[in-house]
């Protein structure tokens, strides 16, 4: 499921705009990659994160995987949901499962983000 | 075998070794022994060895000469136990991961906090990685360690602490614990990461750790508490007093001295740091049946999943001395273990009692302590060592090896094991002593 209204960075994170800040999460085919979530690692409001590098950590049964800020900016809000229901990771990818909001720093990283169709094409050829 | 393989000969298997890197000729060694032969020659090089049943031990220092029930040998001594080699797997293993579990449990019971690993090698090397977990979870580069830990002890830490560069500070102590000012101070003029202290300490002396705590606490460092676990039958434990990392050596819980080690180091902390702990941890489940079970859990701390940002490098445990330690656990239970607390605490402050009233020694320190006691004496330690030595009893450690300027003062441990007659030899040979100096 590849909802058409979000942007898409090629590690597999979802981000949805709200005007100057962006709401984000991992999508559909990285909880389905990784397999049952059982623990979030995610950052202090308040933290500065820089596009392109690791701002959360997601644990399932068989991995650990870094979840990368698509923009950077200073983080608002964190979804406290998650350190007792890490599975709405893998449930509701997209709406329950949020992860961070991020207030922007630089809106034009935002142009290097892929769309729906972008990242649809990413996933059909593989993923990488 | 050589016909299975389809060889002509036991040569033929070094085929691909070149012949420039063999060994010409062959290697100068005596003739071969009979079994007969050998017993004689290597029993007679052990018996070069003392130990603690020819010789009355006072020694302490952190290895004691605590009772072992016999039955802590009997059931180690299984050779499922004894020769099973990194037994986690869940599928062969559920007897070694079961004691493993007990192990853990007992652990936690003992030193009140949540959760244990499935043990480390020693107490250096767990309060070491404690140091790091303080790092890692409050972000700051600074450990603060009482000079009232053991010495060989803040030793490691610092190796620990040399390569990723964390700074250690270290707090002078005052009749025998460590000085509050000085740890005051030391915490209010930097980001401290965690700050370490021994309860009872390598003076034997006991420390206000619930203050220490607190401090610690008022300025965002945590609090790493090193204890000897067979003084929890009768001390406040870890938990009570608001230590957020446990460490030490499980060596009196069934482990004789074997010349120092190996021993059985443990760490235990807060439910809030079980993700940042080292080591193997073993969990209860069910299989697919429905059935209890346990397996390794929580491996995404460790290397082999999580590589280079794993919590540590530690993939091992001490398993053979944690089943000792919880056979000897079991056997004791609560009341057992507050027994050998209340008999080490008695009979060391019946000792110090006796030898403080020998013309020329003194206590060294006026703090409360628990089963060890350091003495000033009249000669150097070292030669009263030497002088009780020769008459088959060991008095103790001396401390002007660890820290210079104290060669004149002796460290005793007294366990449940020293008899009075024990005791009062002690007394008089230290009389003797004294006399001739």
């Amino acid at each position: 499921m590849i909802p058409d209204d979000l942007r898409y960075s090629r590690e597999h994170e979802w981000a949805r705009v709200e005007g100057n800040r962006v709401t984000v999460g991992i999508t559909d085919f990285a909880q389905h990659e990784l397999g049952d979530v059982v623990f979030v690692e995610l950052p202090d409001p308040g933290d500065e994160v820089k596009a392109g590098e690791s701002m959360a950590t997601v644990e399932s049964v068989k991995s650990v995987s870094d979840v990368f800020a698509p923009v950077s900016g200073k983080v608002v809000a964190v979804n406290d949901v998650l350190v007792n229901e890490p599975e709405k990771v893998n449930d509701a990818p997209y709406t329950d499962g949020w992860m961070v909001v991020i207030e922007m720093s630089n809106p034009r990283e935002l142009d290097d983000l892929l769309d729906a169709e972008g990242y649809r094409h990413l996933v059909e050829a593989g993923g990488h | 075998m050589l016909r299975a393989l389809g060889i002509g000969s036991v040569d033929e298997l070094f085929a691909n070794v070149p012949p420039a890197v063999r060994v010409q000729g062959s290697l100068r060694l005596p003739p071969g022994l009979s079994e007969l032969e050998i017993e004689r020659l290597v029993g007679g090089l052990a018996a070069r060895n003392a130990s603690t049943d020819r010789f009355v031990s006072f020694l302490g220092a952190g290895a004691y000469d605590h009772f072992i029930p016999a039955a802590v040998h009997h059931i180690t001594g299984r050779a499922e136990f004894y020769t099973s080699y990194t037994p986690y797997q869940p599928e062969v293993s559920q007897g070694n991961l079961q004691s493993f579990y007990e192990y853990q449990s007992m652990i936690c019971t003992l030193t009140g906090m949540d959760v244990t690993n499935a043990s480390m090698y020693d107490v250096g090397s767990a309060a070491a990685e404690a140091a790091l977990m303080a790092r890692d979870v409050t972000g700051r580069n600074t450990i603060v360690v009482s000079d009232t830990v053991h010495p060989e002890v803040r030793q490691v830490i610092k190796t620990y602490m040399d390569a990723p560069g964390v700074e250690v500070v270290q707090v002078p102590h005052v009749d025998g614990v460590t000085d509050f000012d000085r740890l005051r101070d030391a915490l209010a003029r930097r980001e401290v990461a965690g700050v370490i202290m021994q309860h009872p300490n390598f003076f034997g002396c006991l420390e206000p750790m619930s203050e220490a705590a607190s401090l610690a606490h008022s300025q965002g460092a945590l609090f790493i508490a090193s204890v000897d676990p067979i003084s929890l039958g009768i001390l406040q434990p870890p938990g009570a007093y608001g230590a957020d990392i446990a460490v030490g050596d499980g060596q009196s819980l069934g482990m004789s001295l074997e010349f120092g080690g190996p021993y059985l180091g443990f760490l235990a902390a807060k439910q809030a740091l079980l993700r940042r702990m080292p080591g193997r941890i073993v969990g209860a489940t069910v299989d697919a049946q429905g059935r209890r079970g346990f397996v390794l859990t929580l491996q995404a701390r460790e290397q082999h999943i999580r590589r280079e940002r794993a919590t540590s490098n530690i993939c091992s445990n001490h398993a053979l001395n944690a089943l000792a330690a919880a056979v000897y656990l079991s056997l004791m239970g609560p009341e057992g273990l507050r027994d050998v607390g209340d008999l080490c605490l008695q009979k060391a402050h019946y000792a110090r009692e006796l030898i403080v009233h020998i013309p020329g020694y003194e206590g060294s320190f006026w703090s409360p302590f628990f089963k060890e006691f350091a003495i000033h004496t009249p000669v150097p330690a070292n030669e009263v060592v030497r002088y009780c030595a020769q008459k088959g009893v060991l008095a103790g450690v001396p401390l002007g090896r660890f820290f210079p300027g104290m060669e004149n003062h002796l460290l005793i441990a007294v366990t449940e094991k020293r008899t009075r007659e024990d005791i009062e030899r002690l007394a008089s040979l230290l009389a003797e002593v004294g006399a001739h100096a």
